[in-house]
């Protein structure tokens, strides 16, 4: 199989002068007012375009898109909460032993698996994990909102420190969401394949082009997108936008890619702003203190120091 | 022409799969299945059979991807047992409500605890509102046949539903028997390649898998429930091609020496064939037994069945699994369930034996015969009884 790289060679990179008119995910859908993971998802399903067969795990994405008024102008395929990897690996193990026997044309169609933060760290993390060590060609969009937020904003493993949900609820011995934010662009990373990303929807067209470069690419990719949601954040709708441009900028959620396990900042935040400054745009952090922000401050500067030096390693040249 | 070949009925059930030219098997290693698969594996590294592997991490996933591939419009087979089916149990659902005609060989096993990789039907029991057409195989031949016949049904247009075909684990998917194995051109001339209805295209977009809101929810499991009972003809008219191409005919029930019989046994699976040693035994002792055997378990043969056992005064039903605060087995259950509607007057004697892999005997045929004759001349209701247990 070819790298990633030499897939790569003539990328085409989308410009706001080229962002894809086609809408394969379109008019029909019940999210909520300011909902950033359905702008992320149809930026996404604008990148692959119509050429698209998508797998969606059970959560929001799958709820407010299908309720016989599909909003999918492609194929379409939901199953269950934690089987949207190994659904995929089925369409592409079905569809490559079809192509070779001659029952089917090969017309370029990219497998592409759509799921929450619960469907992917938590309850789809194996098999997850799974498809992604068996090398099938597909990408794994994991839209993140941060908690389960289907069912009523409950923590997941995805859920930031100090987050109030309401199975994380700030009391008189705690702070809300105790531990840290479970890191799943780094575990996709640790499994090897060809790409690897993060991206926020206020980076619109740099959001578009990971995409397109997952589904350009042979072999499994896996693309982590920063999700705002309002409801269950507790933020005004209009802000969703804003919030995804600075939790960027203050280093929570940076933007890099890992190219054949090369890591790539794409995003460099040379002059970040303070996290509180993002804790703020939101009340589901209003209950911290300022120890609790100082804390959360510093693991930040430790995490992105630690990006900053894979970065580094894994480009000596550069 | 076919050939008759001296074969370990799991790697008939693998060949028969490559007769078949499925393009997907997906599965995890479950013993006693694990020989299904391990052949399909090696028939695929060698260009034997043309097909993806897909070695998954789990029977969730195995039965996820044969979803996923099916749905692309491949045809997909998988086998598991036990646990491996329990885990699947979630999808199960799924894969009919989707009218996937995915082909599942069950190599029938207990349930823990305590772990046990011995055969009983706890595994398939506890599956059985999962919407599938189930078999039940007695002998390696019909393990070949049944398979055969499954991927016929499942993809019938008319059916479109996944077919799970039962085999005993070990007693028959470790067993060494004499097959007729068909030939490449005869399998294709009664099963030709798989065309499915809809597929995951982008040429022709459909979305599968949608919420099912209040008002559709009834009537989607409605059609789903009349499109399982509506595949019972056509069940048995691909088992009439299947006697005209290959010689051998199959009937949702069968009977042995039921013409006189007073009292029947009703088995399922390989037990069958003790079951008539048994009834030979009791005929040459002048005991007027026969056996009626199910082998089509979904959809209910109800008819057949009620013709099957019209003669005889009391059925002895057999359950391979237990149904824990319940006076009877699970197939003990349903059959007094039926009885009860058809207004039958058939006394039920029900047993349970052969749990977790134990042997059931001739002479525990007998014992069973002589406890349901006194229950049934004294007329009291006689609950499930456990056979052989050591107290």
């Amino acid at each position: 199989m070819i790298s990633a790289a030499e897939a790569l060679k003539d990328f085409q990179k989308i410009t706001p002068k080229t962002i894809p008119l086609v809408e394969p995910f379109s008019k029909g859908h019940r999210a909520c007012q300011g909902c950033g993971e359905v702008l992320a998802l149809r930026m996404a399903a604008k990148a692959v375009g119509m050429d698209m067969i998508a797998v969606s795990a059970t959560g929001c994405m799958e709820i407010i898109s299908s309720s016989y008024q599909t909003a999918w102008e492609t194929p379409w395929i939901h199953v269950a909460f934690e089987n949207a990897a190994a659904v995929a690996s089925g369409v592409e193990a079905g569809r490559k032993a079809m192509i070779r026997k001659g029952k089917i044309k090969d017309n370029g169609s990219k497998i592409v698996a759509f799921a929450g933060d619960g469907a992917t760290a938590d309850i789809g993390l194996q098999a997850l994990s799974g498809a992604l060590e068996r090398g099938h060609d597909f990408t794994y969009i994991c839209l993140d909102n941060e908690a389960y937020m289907n069912t009523g904003i409950q923590r997941s493993s995805s859920t930031p420190f100090g987050a109030m949900t309401t199975t994380s609820p700030p009391g008189k011995v705690s702070k809300g969401q105790m531990t840290w934010k479970k890191n799943m662009p780094m575990i996709a990373a640790a499994h090897n394949i060809p790409y690897v990303a993060t991206a926020s929807p206020a980076w619109h067209v740099d959001l578009m082009n990971k995409v397109k470069k997952a589904v350009s690419i042979p072999g499994p990719a896996y693309i982590h997108i920063y999700s705002p949601c309002p409801t269950g954040w507790r933020c005004p709708p209009e802000t969703s936008i804003e919030t995804a441009r600075k939790v960027v900028q203050s280093k929570v959620f940076p933007l890099f890619e890992v190219i054949d396990g090369q890591f790539i900042l794409t995003r460099d935040i040379k002059k970040p702003i303070p996290v509180e400054e993002y804790l703020k745009t939101q009340r589901r952090f209003g209950h911290l203190k300022p120890e609790d922000v100082a804390y959360i401050q510093k693991r930040v500067d430790a995490d992105y120091d630690r990006l900053l030096k894979l970065v580094q390693a894994t480009n000596p040249e550069a | 022409m076919g050939r008759r070949v001296g074969l370990e009925v799991s790697l008939a059930c693998a060949e028969v799969v490559g007769l078949c030219n499925a393009d997907v098997v997906a599965a995890y290693p479950i013993t006693p299945q694990t020989h299904i698969v391990e052949h399909l594996s090696e028939m695929v590294a060698d260009g034997h059979l043309d097909a993806e592997f897909v070695p998954v991490e789990s029977e969730h996933s195995a039965m996820s991807c044969c979803v996923g591939s099916s749905a692309a419009g491949a045809r997909t087979f998988t086998s598991t047992s036990s646990q491996g089916l329990a885990l699947m149990h979630e999808i199960l659902f799924i894969a009919a409500s989707l009218r996937l005609p995915i082909v599942m060989a069950v190599a029938n096993r207990s349930l823990s605890g305590p772990i046990s990789i011995w055969n009983d039907h706890s595994d398939i029991m506890a599956e059985r509102d999962i919407g599938w057409i189930q078999t039940f195989a007695e002998n390696g031949q019909e393990v070949v046949d049944l398979t055969m016949h499954a991927f016929k049904v499942a993809e019938d247009k008319r059916v479109c539903l996944p077919v799970a075909v039962n085999l005993d684990g070990f007693i028959l998917t470790h067993v060494i028997e004499p097959i007729e194995l068909p030939d490449q051109e005869e399998v294709d001339a009664y099963l030709p390649s798989f065309e499915p209805s809809q597929s995951l295209d982008t040429a022709n977009p459909i979305s599968m898998g949608i919420v099912g809101m209040p008002e559709i929810y009834t009537e989607a499991k409605k059609a789903n429930a009349v499109a399982l009972e509506e595949s019972y003809e056509v069940i048995k008219e691909h088992w009439a091609g299947l006697a005209e191409k290959f010689g051998r005919t199959y009937k949702p029930i069968e009977t042995y020496r039921t013409d006189d019989a007073d009292t029947v046994f009703v088995t399922m699976g390989s037990l069958g064939e003790t079951t008539m040693s048994a009834v030979d035994q009791m005929r040459d002792d002048g005991i007027k037994v026969g056996q009626v055997r199910i082998r089509l378990w979904r959809p209910f043969p109800v008819e057949d069945f009620m013709e099957a056992i019209a003669g005889a005064k009391t059925l002895i039903v057999i359950d391979r699994a237990l149904s824990p605060g319940l006076p009877a087995g699970p197939v003990g259950t349903e059959l007094r369930g039926l009885l009860y509607a058809k207004g039958a007057k058939q006394y039920v004697a029900n047993f349970v034996c052969g749990l977790g892999g134990r042997d059931v005997t001739r002479s525990q045929f007998v014992e069973m015969y002589q406890t349901a004759t006194k229950a049934a001349a004294s007329g009291e209701e006689m609950t499930c009884q456990m056979v052989g247990v050591k107290e």
